[in-house]
């Protein structure tokens, strides 16, 4: 099996430790494969845990049990191989566009001239030619999340990771992100999990869908899905409509519990 | 021409203060002994300039102050940065940092004499200690609040820890360590010349205790407004510094 899928997550349980109060099963044996140039949702109500999962396969939070493989290595720290797509964009506000974009390639040292070029194909890539030397401050919230995906894909992960990299947009440009992150996939494959809990978002972007349960988050079901990306209206189709209610249907339970599970405020 | 007449309104209140100080003199409102007009400070001033005093005085406070509070800026960001990501480090130096806070420095004078005797060692040591206080505090709780997003996605881009501490928590940590370096540079003012006034033989504070005691009370005048205008010039270009340091907040 570990030949077929480049991410393979077996069995795993984390519990989160707040510095103050009772701890909280987080994940209870989470089992997932992704395999190679796929594009998987993860989907569920928010505080199941999928953002959790992301960051232990990103190897940001020790794995407390059970094992994740990326191409059959045990994933015990974050590397290149991965790299991560965050909402709230992360990018470092003190360095320009190009800066940021400059930054992992820096790291991996890249020749100057290289990499460089490098960047300013991924800022042409991304659209946001002309604003190379602004800072983030100055950014409206797409080009923002712009800037993080092209400084992410510039020093080419084999594998990205998004948690919730739309949730932060206004309606308008998450449909054309969400249009935009699709045409860039399908001109640079990689393997892509994303963390969503948008129905529709997942449905429309993803290959295969992980609904996860209410905390502690588990894989409730693993559901394939198929969108024509080249019809426009596709999102008004009758099987895209159909599927995202059965989708709905999964999770709606999944996220009265977790409503029911939510501290009084 | 509008920034310059703004700036001229901000200082109004000095001129008044200046022209009120001048005139309470020349009315006998006030025992020119206590407070001597302040023309007859300026002319003590350009005396004190002439002779050379003020300068060899100035030369002397300003290096023991900069490096003073230069030792601080490094030695207290260090410790701030550490005790901020080094959890067991911080265990071990917190307690340390909270019992030394409220202590009033100048009670360190004479301790720091006893260390070092009367020369610049005293002085720098104290400045150093007292200094470092703020710059711990600015640095710890600026890294502390550094995003954890931040130091993933350099770690993922492969930015190993030393790394990501120039790189990310360093400048995460930046607008707060500056705000404790600017606090830290008007307490070095207060040490500098507190120290001087009590034990030495040179600086700005044996410059206005010596002309005290010696009844050169326009010259003590001379020397104290000198030092008044060096903190307030000092803190104004700090402030710009600032400013072109983190432009990129906007």
């Amino acid at each position: 099996m570990d030949g077929q899928s480049q991410i393979v997550i077996e069995r795993v349980n984390h519990t989160y430790r707040p510095p103050r109060g009772r701890s909280v099963l987080a994940l209870s044996d989470v089992s997932l494969e992704v395999r190679p140039r796929e594009f998987l949702a993860l989907l569920g109500p928010s505080g199941c845990g999928k953002s959790t999962l992301l960051y232990l396969v990103g190897g940001f939070l020790p794995i407390e049990a059970g094992r994740i493989a990326v191409k059959g290595k045990t994933v015990t720290a974050p590397g290149p191989d991965r790299g991560i797509v965050f909402q709230h964009f992360a990018l470092f506000p003190w360095k320009t566009v190009r800066a940021n974009i400059l930054y992992g390639l820096e790291r991996q040292g890249m020749p100057r001239a290289e990499r460089e070029r490098r960047a300013q194909a991924f800022i042409d890539l991304v659209g946001l030619s002309g604003f190379e030397d602004s800072y983030p401050s100055q950014l409206s919230g797409g080009m923002k999340q712009r800037t993080a995906i092209a400084r992410t894909l510039a020093f080419d992960p084999d594998i990205l990771l998004m948690d919730e990299p739309f949730g932060a947009l206004d309606a308008q440009t998450r449909a054309l992100m969400q249009t935009e992150l699709l045409s860039i996939w399908n001109r640079t494959p990689k393997t892509v999990i994303f963390v969503t809990h948008d129905v529709q978002e997942a449905v429309y972007l993803a290959q295969r869908i992980a609904v996860m349960s209410a905390r502690p988050g588990r894989i409730k079901a693993v559901i394939e899905t198929k969108v024509d990306h080249r019809d426009p209206g596709v999102t008004r189709s009758k099987e895209f409509v159909e599927k995202v209610d059965e989708i709905w249907n999964l999770v709606r339970e999944e996220a009265i519990k977790a409503e029911a599970k939510k501290p009084s405020a | 021409m509008q920034a310059v007449m703004r700036a001229g309104l901000r200082y109004l209140p000095l001129v008044l203060l200046a022209l009120a100080w001048e005139a309470v003199t020349w009315l006998n409102l006030v025992d020119t002994s206590a407070l001597p007009p302040l023309s007859k400070v300026a002319v003590a001033w350009i005396d004190l300039i002439r002779d050379g005093e003020l300068i060899d005085n100035g030369k002397a406070s300003l290096y023991r102050g900069s490096v003073g509070l230069l030792l601080a800026v490094f030695g207290g960001g260090g410790l701030g940065l550490l005790m901020a990501r080094w959890r067991l480090f911080d265990n071990f130096v917190n307690p340390l940092v909270e019992l030394f806070y409220p202590l009033p420095k100048s009670a360190l004078i004479p301790v720091t004499v006893l260390w070092l005797g009367f020369g610049d060692g005293s002085k720098i040591l104290l400045i150093f200690l007292g200094c470092m206080i703020p710059v711990t505090i600015g640095a710890y709780n600026g890294a502390r609040g550094s995003d954890h997003a931040l130091v993933w996605s350099a770690r993922s881009m492969g930015a190993n820890r030393l790394r990501m501490m120039w790189d990310v928590i360093l400048p995460s940590a930046l607008p707060e360590l500056l705000n404790g370096i600017r606090t830290a540079l008007a307490l070095a003012f207060i040490l500098l010349v507190s120290s001087e006034l009590i034990v030495s033989q040179q600086g700005f504070g044996y410059l206005i205790g010596y002309l005290g005691s010696t009844g050169s009370y326009e010259g003590m005048y001379a020397v104290v407004l000198t030092v008044a205008f060096l903190g307030f010039a000092a803190d104004r270009i700090y402030q710009l510094f600032i400013q072109w340091l983190l432009a990129w907040r906007e």
